[in-house]
């Protein structure tokens, strides 16, 4: 009985995912394989590449790591408070996405400013404050600018700049880069353009339905 | 009966006359106006907002017209070379640097023309002498 339960499971769950055409999104940055021995058996894996270790400073000044964000789906991007141009669309854009996930668990927006010498934390927390900003889900981030620039450029912005050569040129480009569960980067998104901050929020949404996978770290 | 058809046609030439006049005056209007909101969407609307709506607390709104009104006089200044001192709109206090813009006098009269006739403002035209007298006054 149990295993004509689990027979009728394992098809209607293979079927519902061959039918139903749930987009998945797709995996950005390099990936190796892997070949590891498993109670005997030689199994070949893919290893994804992940955002690495990092440590910044949020606008309450608490520390901010790579491991706050475990188990979280997060939306990253890179800004300074006194930007004139593009930032404050981006801040319009980013509050729609703010507003539709603020009420959902393990979901959470990363700012980076690159211009951490003149955003201090309390800097950020002012900015915070006028933007209406409360809580844990939305984190303006402070921290060496090298760090900033090393984590865009080699890992969120690898959806971006597949062979970029101009130093920090995508930093400033007002990308939106959305992460899954696993840290993998699962797409980038023009944070000027309403249409593809609309498709961001439409991604964070597929992204939630996704199984939590093993997660190989 | 000459008489009659003498006013009839003085009547219609006035009519002719106010007509062209006013539409003289509109047309201007309407060519600051469109001139203006090409500005407002290179120069102002990333931080004031397709509807002059701002942005919160950050960046003010463009819908105060009691703003406009006491701030007439300073206002071409303030587009031309920044506001970095803070500033009450709609009775709420901002204190962000906007700022300058490279325009010429003529796109500034352009663009408050627009601004001021938007966003539900209905504060009618700003000519090129208007914001040339303004200018020769900044701070």
């Amino acid at each position: 009985m149990k295993k004509v339960v689990f027979g009728l499971l394992a098809i209607s769950v293979w079927i519902a995912c061959k039918s139903g055409e749930q987009k998945t999104l797709p995996i950005y940055g390099s990936r190796k394989p892997i070949t590891k021995t498993v109670a005997g058996k030689e199994v070949t894996d893919t290893i994804y590449q992940t955002v690495p270790k990092f440590k910044f400073v949020n606008q309450y000044g608490d520390s901010v790591t790579n491991k706050s964000l475990d188990g979280d789906i997060y939306v990253a991007d890179f800004f300074f408070t006194t930007c004139p141009s593009i930032c404050p669309v981006m801040a319009r854009n980013m509050l729609k996405v703010y507003d539709a996930f603020k009420k959902t668990g393990n979901f959470k927006i990363i700012s980076h400013t690159i211009d951490p010498k003149h955003d201090s934390v309390p800097v950020l927390k002012k900015y915070a404050d006028k933007l209406g900003i409360k809580g844990n889900t939305w984190w303006f981030l402070q921290g060496k600018k090298e760090d900033t620039y090393n984590i865009a450029e080699k890992s969120y912005l690898v959806a971006v700049s597949k062979d970029s050569t101009a130093a920090g040129g995508y930093v400033h480009q007002g990308y939106f880069v959305l992460v899954d569960k696993q840290k993998r980067i699962r797409g980038a998104y023009d944070g000027t353009d309403p249409k593809q901050v609309d498709q961001l929020i439409a991604d964070i949404k597929t992204l939630q339905t996704e199984p939590d996978e093993m997660i190989v770290q | 009966m000459k008489i009659r058809v003498v006013i009839a046609l003085i009547l219609l030439l006035s009519a002719f006359v106010i007509i062209s006049c006013e539409s003289d005056s509109s047309i201007e209007f309407k060519r600051y106006y469109t001139e203006g909101a090409q500005l407002y969407q290179t120069h102002c609307q990333n931080c004031h907002g397709a509807h002059g709506e701002g942005l919160l607390s950050l960046i003010p709104p463009l819908t105060d017209s009691v703003y406009f009104k006491n701030n007439k006089a300073t206002l071409a200044c303030s587009i031309r070379f920044g506001l970095k001192d803070p500033i009450v709109v709609g009775g709420k206090g901002f204190v962000s640097i906007m700022p300058r813009q490279d325009i010429s006098p003529i796109e500034l009269a352009e663009v408050i023309t627009y601004v001021q006739n938007s966003f539900g403002n209905k504060l009618g035209l700003t000519t090129l002498d208007q914001v040339q007298a303004d200018m020769s006054n900044c701070r």
